[in-house]
């Protein structure tokens, strides 16, 4: 039990340094995939069929892409094309460009759900585009897109790990580390995990908060 | 127009030219997009016959095939796993005594909120660090069997809540046991609503297997990284990575088109009482991921 806690103190530095570039990976990514999801999605619900093509393209072929694949096609293959990104901003693109394939399914299931006689009704008040969206589509739509849109970004928290096989020293780059320093792997692990579920659990009780307040209201 | 028919009225003559002329607009700026990385990649010389040649050989397209099968064995195994691992512990978290429902949902919650590759990183450094010899294949089919299990666990739990209560109670009523109830009366009814959230959690499960890449397994994406390095054919990377993408976007595609149909058939037939798990969102867990 004390060699647990030394690996802690130890190694602190290691450790902080680890989830400091993870949470800056996940914010800028949150950021990210959030405005290039958001464009996504307005272009597969806007009436040009061509914007519609090109979101719902995007959308399956990122889906059915493993996130490994988009960072190793960032992290080798794009700096054969003469394009040369360090290591911390290739894997926050990667993580955008996978993570905004999802942002966009949320936000246009988000805006199918609400019902189209609203938005009938609202234009038979003579609501112009922006009154509609603003005042009747999107408060209604928002509140469906909440929950699935935290499981995103939750997934996303987990999924910065995978920069540790990329050369970005966040998190889960820390074992290969303590390997070197022959640490014991299982306290290390152990306290990586540990790490995650202080960052995860919150999320996930504030997402089942959100869920059921406004599973109730609708 | 039935996407968009409900944030936009059926356009008259002003937004028809409008619409054309975002339309056309839209086309030049993707076509302008797409032509730029054409000409990045011709610039860069990846259409060089060099760079391609490779493909031609059966001892590369063996390798390719050879990493595969790597990857199918490992998503096949795992996918076998997991089902049974989401079986038992769904059936613990559906169990009326609570010291079988504490510990399911116990080890349920914390697999989900556990890093996938962390799992992985368990079943890898542990053993190496003292010695024992673990092939790197179960280190990946253990960390995918825990993640893909507890999510699948929580969809079988979830498709048998969703079929009504009355069901439930009409069953007891005409005498049938607990057991009875669940293998004739719920198991029916929910595996057809739960099969399209099943297969697209294989898809995951699928996809997943990439990790492998990590501790050096030598899936799909390893391979492609091999045949990438070769200098001999100018370090064809991003041919390389293209043919692993086609690949993975074949397979894993026709799987979701497979799921998408399962719930298309299953929404259907009104047969089915349970409502139908979509494919791609389940309870809170829509839009999972990797």
């Amino acid at each position: 039990m004390g060699e647990f806690f030394r690996v802690l103190t130890d190694n602190g530095q290691l450790f902080v340094d680890g989830f400091t570039n993870t949470v800056k990976l996940f914010l800028i990514a949150a950021v990210g995939s959030l405005v290039l999801g958001t464009l996504l999605g307005a272009m597969r619900v806007s009436p040009v069929p061509a914007l519609r093509a090109f979101g719902a393209t995007y959308v399956n072929l990122v889906r059915n892409t493993p996130l490994t694949l988009v960072f190793a096609f960032l992290v080798f293959a794009v700096p054969k094309l003469d394009v040369n990104i360090d290591y911390f901003p290739s894997a926050a693109i990667a993580l955008t460009v996978y993570t905004s394939a999802f942002v966009c399914e949320v936000i246009r299931s988000g805006v199918n759900t609400v019902a189209a006689g609203q938005a009938e009704a609202a234009r038979a008040l003579g609501m112009t585009f922006g009154q509609v969206l603003t005042l009747i589509v999107l408060p209604q739509a928002l509140r469906a897109m909440v929950p699935p849109m935290m499981s995103v970004f939750i997934a996303m928290l987990k999924n910065t790990t995978i920069a540790a096989g990329f050369s970005v020293l966040e998190a889960g780059a820390i074992p290969a580390y303590m390997a070197e320093r022959g640490e014991p792997q299982f306290a290390v692990l152990l306290w990586i995990t540990i790490g995650f579920l202080i960052l995860i659990l919150p999320l996930v009780a504030l997402q089942r908060f959100l869920e059921r307040k406004w599973r109730v209201a609708r | 127009m039935s996407q968009a028919s409900i944030l936009y009225d059926l356009p008259g003559p002003r937004a028809k030219r409008r619409n054309a002329i975002l339309g056309v607009a839209s086309t030049v700026g993707i076509i302008a997009l797409l032509a730029y990385i054409g000409y990045k990649f011709a610039d860069t010389g990846q259409f060089e016959a060099r760079k391609w040649e490779q493909f031609q050989y059966s001892s590369v397209q063996r390798e390719l095939l050879g990493g595969l099968w790597a990857t199918l064995k490992a998503a096949g195994i795992a996918a076998v796993l997991a089902l049974l691992f989401g079986a038992v512990f769904a059936s613990g978290r559906l169990s009326d005594k609570w010291i079988l429902r504490a510990p399911s949902t116990f080890v349920v919650e914390l697999f989900r909120a556990i890093p996938l590759l962390i799992l992985i990183f368990f079943g890898y450094y542990v053993p190496l660090q003292y010695g024992w010899s673990i092939d790197k294949l179960w280190a990946l089919v253990i960390g995918l069997m825990l993640y893909n299990g507890s999510v699948l666990a929580e969809i079988f739990r979830a498709g048998i809540n969703a079929v009504p209560y009355g069901q439930t109670e009409g069953a007891y009523a005409i005498g049938l046991r607990k057991n009875q109830v669940l293998r004739l009366i719920l198991l029916p009814q929910a595996v057809r609503s739960m099969l399209p959230a099943i297969v697209s959690q294989l898809v995951v499960l699928l996809k997943d297997t990439a990790l492998g890449f990590i501790i050096t397994y030598p899936e799909l994406l390893f391979v492609g990284k091999q045949i990438g390095g070769r200098l001999p054919f100018g370090l064809p990377y991003v041919p390389a990575y293209l043919v692993v993408a086609a690949i993975y976007i074949t397979i894993c595609g026709a799987l979701s088109i497979l799921a998408w149909w399962l719930q298309k058939r299953m929404g259907r037939t009104p047969r089915t009482a349970a409502k139908v798990l979509p494919a791609q969102s389940v309870g809170e867990d829509s839009a999972r991921m990797i």
